[in-house]
């Protein structure tokens, strides 16, 4: 809401500079967000007339005017279209300081010569005295600005943009700021006074009102006003209207506007002649009902909208727009004025279906008293007959079906303090209140304190409201400043699920960011084509949720894995790094849960809601390590994705196992299934060829992925000790020849499953002339230990050769030679 | 004799000067200390002479054997320090070399906030808990006091889910607020947590605003607390992540679900309150929206406002780092550049 200083002064005394009552206004709750000066930098630039305009000798476009500023003309050139003699202008002065048209910079005005002709001054756009963005025509001022005053002192002003929260319709008013600034300065408040003369012909005799959906519209008052004159508004008014930013129209529909700034309430000015049988109906929307409203829009209405109606149709959406049909124009002869109250949520409905705002709607929106019409009305009626003559009928429409009563709202003394923190005697609440416009009365011996509500306030419901008005008052700055002293709650036991997951989620992230991982943070908002792309055939097996009101096609789904995020930042990195790139995200996906089938649909049944589980992903290709003298660039490969796997789980003690995986993902005969007790917990491998692509990524690139909600069932934090062995082991190296087809990990579970066997590493693998073609040669290191006693090498040599037996049995393996 | 003693110390003397390995000192003490040189003849010899000439030589003769004692072990500690020095020398490296490369990772900055920020509140009691991001109707407005068409839905333009049965009313939570209400159906007081996560807005994004954010809610129940306490748990948060100096301001604000409201800003950083561009020229920073729980919201999770009051706080994460470190658009964060990330 922007106020003008000068229009508030009206209303209250101001004492304060502008950000000393921006400030004040700010703590209590309406923020200042900008503070605009008018006029302050105008200097040497004057109001002037133009009395007299020839052509410019030499110039066909320019014109040579004369500005008298009172006490003598001058000569000036002028290019702009719309000058006129008898005009109120700004007249600059040599010297005067102006904004340059065209380069935006402060300038000083020097004499010029234009084609010939000396300029003494200039006539001022907008633009030129930093108004407006408009530089094709020159500002005209009302007839009545007084010549050769500084323009500062006629048109300058300071205006605060004030941040207003919904909760206060009230103050989207200039007497809604002036209560306030009354409250918060001590200064007492002026709202204007308000009276006409009405006419012996009344009102009721002249149009008859009817209110068919009183739902919609708890109150409808109106006058009449006939015989006036629609012109141009005087200068002030005009002013008033610029100083908020709304361009004058014509007289009558400027006093609307005016007052509903001035009061914050809407009101709607029909042309009286033009209404079809003298009535006003307000009713529901016929279906289908059309109007075409004053932007020259046709618009097609609902039964849940309110429309105000003549005897034939409607003439305006109530609230929101009127239309073409009962537009007051220069030819309206007699006004009929409305200053309704109408249902907040149809208003709000009614602007959503339609895509259509105004300033009287957003009013209306926030929810405006019933109590507050008659007073604007009366006082817009007032300035009506002011600036555009006629008579008021006799007394004024008042249908009021919606009369409500206001219920006093009982602050406890002690609730102040309770919920503030801050002391407060009771005098200062009272005081504070009633500055509020509050009326007050103290109860049970002075413990209690009543309090009625004035109807501008409908937002005061209950004491912990008024407990915030008297402190936001007083300032929030005087609240002191303590510790909590409450009892601290039972703490999260650390076998908690809750405990475990940020415990697995802290040490996958360390453990990850020790290898070298960068972590990132995707949307989990994502496009049907990105997730498509993670598929060599395009297509998803399960359908990801949708957004039902996408800002964007990029935003449309719910993410279903980490993938393709992953892939994505991969791929964007790609471009500007030459070292390898290993990157991870933690975070959540989310998929459709299958509902219960007798689902409770009471509203909030989480049952509705889907499944978000928590996955990690990772990613690496490139370089294994940047280029360095030390030693030649390896390549990124499949192990180092595993390595990662081994490496983080380690710590939780799981074992891990691996299958080859059919992952759609990767690349077919490269990726495994990560298993652990064969329950599938994630993925590592390659990446398809194919997605690659899709992803544009350059290097070849693996990714690992665990699913956190099918590990955290598998962590524990229960550990049992194993003593230290105090015996040697024996270490034997063997060398097994196989098939290809066989893979290790068969091997190695075999040789596992012996007695004494504590620990078994793979340290070769070789194919070639050594052995057979579609063999394979595994060159294995076996520790063999007991905790009881010394091995022997007959102990050991034993073992050894049963091992070696069940190996040839089961895998055909064969002692190298 | 003596003249013997004396000429073998002088010769044998000026021989181990020019020793110059442990080799050749070993054949000088065989010459000189050995069982058949000539100093160790001359002590067996000493037996066969007269007892005062005995005295005498065998005096000088021990003289001289200490003398070439000590000259050998000095000697030999001498050329074992030269054997060391050598190599020493020849084994020196170039340590302005660069070190081996190790990939060097690092935590996002959205996740090293929030881990300060719940460290903070952690040692205040506070406890960390999580809850969905695809919420329902019901938990992110109506229980919070924001019924369908209230005026403060404006303040939370909304994304709907569909699913499916017609009327929406699955959403992206548009704040992490109905985590408050999730806790207080479950937990009775004393009552103190936070709750980290995502929060979804229709809003187009630009240099200062994200339509995807990260949020923390914290959350405190029990008898007597009140707004000073508000302020004493907010000052403290302020102080420990941006230091004693920086000033913070309390200002009166609404949000439905608390009673009175209160919105917390610190000192523009980048001014130091002089106003900027950053500030809006207001010289603060809004962090946070907070204020005490309403009455109608504890009483509908079955806490008695009459015996219990609370107060409850929201921040957006991403605009603590862009303050500390004067990060001027907050979409890299989301960008996931490496260039950028890899800098904090
Ligand atoms: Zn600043």
């Amino acid at each position: 809401m922007k106020v003008s200083l000068k229009w508030l002064g009206e209303y209250v005394d101001i004492t304060l500079s502008a950000l000393e009552l921006g400030n004040k206004l700010t703590i209590a709750g309406l923020e200042l967000s900008a503070v605009e000066s008018v006029g302050q930098a105008w200097d040497n630039v004057v109001v002037g007339e133009v009395t007299d305009l020839t052509p410019h000798p030499h110039a066909d476009r320019l014109t040579l005017a004369t500005v008298d500023l009172g006490g003598g003309g001058f000569t000036v050139v002028c290019g702009a279209p719309n000058i006129r003699v008898g005009q109120r202008v700004p007249f600059a002065r040599v010297g005067g300081r102006l904004i340059d048209g065209r380069t935006g910079q402060t300038v000083s005005l020097k004499p010029a010569r234009i084609r010939g002709v000396v300029s003494e001054g200039m006539v001022c756009s907008e633009k030129e005295l930093g108004i407006s963005d408009d530089h094709e025509s020159i500002l005209v001022l009302p007839l009545d600005a007084p010549v050769g005053a500084p323009l500062g002192d006629y048109l300058g002003d300071t205006i605060l943009d004030l941040d207003i929260t919904p909760n206060r319709p009230d103050c989207l008013s200039v007497i809604g700021i002036a209560r306030e600034v009354a409250a918060l300065t001590g200064a007492p408040l002026r709202p204007p006074s308000v009276g006409y003369q009405e006419s012996e012909q009344r009102i009721d005799s002249l149009v008859s009102v009817s209110v068919s959906a009183p739902d919609l519209c708890p109150r409808y008052c109106a006058t009449l006003i006939l015989g006036v004159k629609v012109g141009s508004s005087p200068g002030w008014l005009q002013q008033r209207l610029n100083s908020y930013g709304m361009r004058p129209v014509n007289s009558v529909v400027d006093v609307t506007n005016y007052v509903m700034l001035e009061y914050g309430q809407p009101l709607h000015a029909f042309d009286y002649h033009r209404l079809k049988g003298r009535q006003v109906v307000v009713r529901r929307a016929a279906p289908a009902e059309t109007i075409t409203t004053l932007d020259g829009t046709e618009r097609r209405l609902d039964p849940d909208m309110l429309v105000i109606a003549d005897e034939e149709e409607a003439i305006a959406v109530a609230g929101i727009m009127g239309s073409g049909a009962s537009e007051v124009t220069e030819a309206t002869e007699a006004v009929l004025l409305e200053s309704a109250n109408f249902n907040q949520v149809a208003i709000r409905r009614g602007c959503e279906r339609l895509q259509l705002r105004s300033e009287a709607s957003v009013r209306f929106e926030k929810g405006l008293s019933s109590d507050l019409p008659p007073e604007p009305l009366r006082r817009a009626t007032q300035l009506l007959l002011e600036v555009a003559g006629g008579a008021a009928a006799g007394g004024v429409v008042d249908v009021y079906p919606g009369k409500r009563e206001y219920e006093s709202v009982v602050l406890p003394v002690r609730e102040v303090a309770r919920l503030s923190g801050l002391e407060v005697d009771v005098d200062e609440m009272l005081k504070v209140l009633r500055s509020l416009g509050f009326e007050c009365r103290e109860v049970d011996r002075g413990s209690r304190i009543a309090v009625s509500v004035p109807y501008w306030r409908s937002d005061i419901r209950c004491a912990p409201d008024l407990v915030e008005e008297i402190v936001r008052i007083i300032g929030y700055e005087r609240i002191p400043v303590t510790r909590l002293s409450s009892a601290l709650p039972r703490q999260q036991l650390r076998s908690s699920p809750a405990s475990l997951r940020s415990s697995l989620r802290r040490s996958l992230r360390d453990a990850l960011v020790g290898l070298g991982f960068q972590e990132i943070l995707t949307y989990p908002l994502v496009s049907l084509e990105r997730l498509q792309k993670l598929s060599p055939r395009m297509e998803l097996e399960t359908p990801p949720l949708k957004v039902a009101n996408p800002m964007t096609r990029e935003q449309e789904y719910l993410r279903t894995g980490l993938r393709a995020g992953v892939l994505a930042t991969l791929a964007h990195n790609q471009k500007f790094e030459s070292a390898g790139i290993r990157v991870f995200e933690i975070g959540k996906v989310f998929n459709p849960r299958q509902p219960a089938t007798d689902e409770v649909k009471r509203p909030h049944n989480d049952e509705r809601l889907p499944r978000e589980d928590e996955m990690l992903c990772a990613a690496l290709g490139g370089p294994r390590s940047g280029l360095s003298w030390h030693a030649g660039q390896e390549m990124l490969d499949f192990f180092d994705a595993k390595g990662v796997v081994e490496n983080v789980l380690n710590g939780w003690g799981i074992n891990v196992g691996f299958r080859v995986s059919d992952d759609e993902t990767l690349f077919p005969g490269r990726g495994a299934e990560i298993l652990v007790d064969d329950d599938r917990i994630g993925i590592v491998g390659e990446i398809h060829p194919k997605v690659a692509q899709a992803f544009d990524l350059s290097d070849t690139v693996f990714i690992m992925e665990l699913d956190l909600e099918r590990l955290l069932p598998r962590m524990s934090r229960t550990r049992r000790y194993r003593p230290i062995p105090r015996f040697p082991g024996v270490s034997r190296d063997i060398a097994l020849v196989v098939d290809e087809q066989v893979s290790y990990h068969t091997m190695e579970s075999i040789i596992r499953a012996f007695p004494l066997v504590t620990k078994v590493t793979l340290f070769d693998l070789y194919r070639g002339e050594q052995v057979p073609a579609g063999k394979k040669s595994f060159a294995i290191r076996i520790i063999y230990q007991s905790l009881s006693h010394t091995l022997t090498d007959d102990e050991v040599d034993n073992v050894e050769q049963q091992m070696l037996d069940i190996l040839h049995q089961e895998t055909g393996a064969t002692l190298r030679r | 004799m003596l003249d013997q003693l004396k000429g073998l110390r002088t010769q044998a003397l000026s021989e181990l000067s020019e020793v110059d390995s442990l080799r050749g000192l070993e054949l000088w003490r065989v010459r000189h200390l050995g069982k058949k040189s000539a100093l160790i003849q001359i002590l067996r010899s000493l037996a066969t002479l007269p007892a005062e000439e005995r005295r005498r030589a065998g005096a000088q003769a021990n003289e001289v054997k200490t003398a070439l004692e000590s000259g050998l072990s000095e000697k030999e500690r001498q050329l074992q320090e030269a054997l060391l020095a050598s190599p020493l020398k020849s084994r020196q490296l170039d340590v302005t070399l660069p070190g081996r490369p190790y990939p060097i990772g690092g935590l996002h900055p959205i996740t090293q906030t929030i881990n300060e920020i719940c460290e903070i509140f952690g040692n205040m009691g506070f406890q960390t808990i999580e809850g969905p991001e695809v919420e329902l109707e019901y938990y992110n407005f109506e229980a919070l006091n924001i019924p369908p068409h209230h005026p403060a839905r404006e303040m939370f333009a909304t994304l709907w889910v569909e699913t499916g049965g017609g009327e929406e009313t699955t959403l992206l939570r548009t704040h992490t607020s109905p985590m408050q209400i999730r806790l207080m159906e479950r937990e009775r007081p004393p009552i103190r947590v936070i709750v980290p996560g995502r929060a979804y807005r229709y809003e187009a994004t630009d240099a200062t605003h994200e339509s995807i954010f990260f949020q923390v809610e914290g959350l405190a129940v029990d008898t007597n607390i009140t707004m000073a306490d508000l302020k004493g748990t907010l000052l403290e948060f302020c102080r420990c992540l941006f230091g004693d100096e920086r000033k913070v301001r309390f200002r009166c604000d609404y949000f439905p679900f608390v009673e009175p409201g209160a919105e917390m800003a610190i000192e523009c950083l980048a001014c130091a309150g002089a106003g900027c561009r950053l500030c809006g020229h207001s010289g603060w920073i809004e962090i946070l929206g907070a204020g005490m729980v309403h009455p109608d919201v504890l009483a509908r999770v079955g806490i008695d406002p009459d015996i219990y009051s609370g107060f409850a706080f929201g921040m957006g994460v991403e605009r603590l780092p862009m303050l500390r470190y004067g990060v001027d658009d907050i979409r890299l964060f989301y960008n996931n550049d490496l260039r950028f990330l890899r800098q904090f």
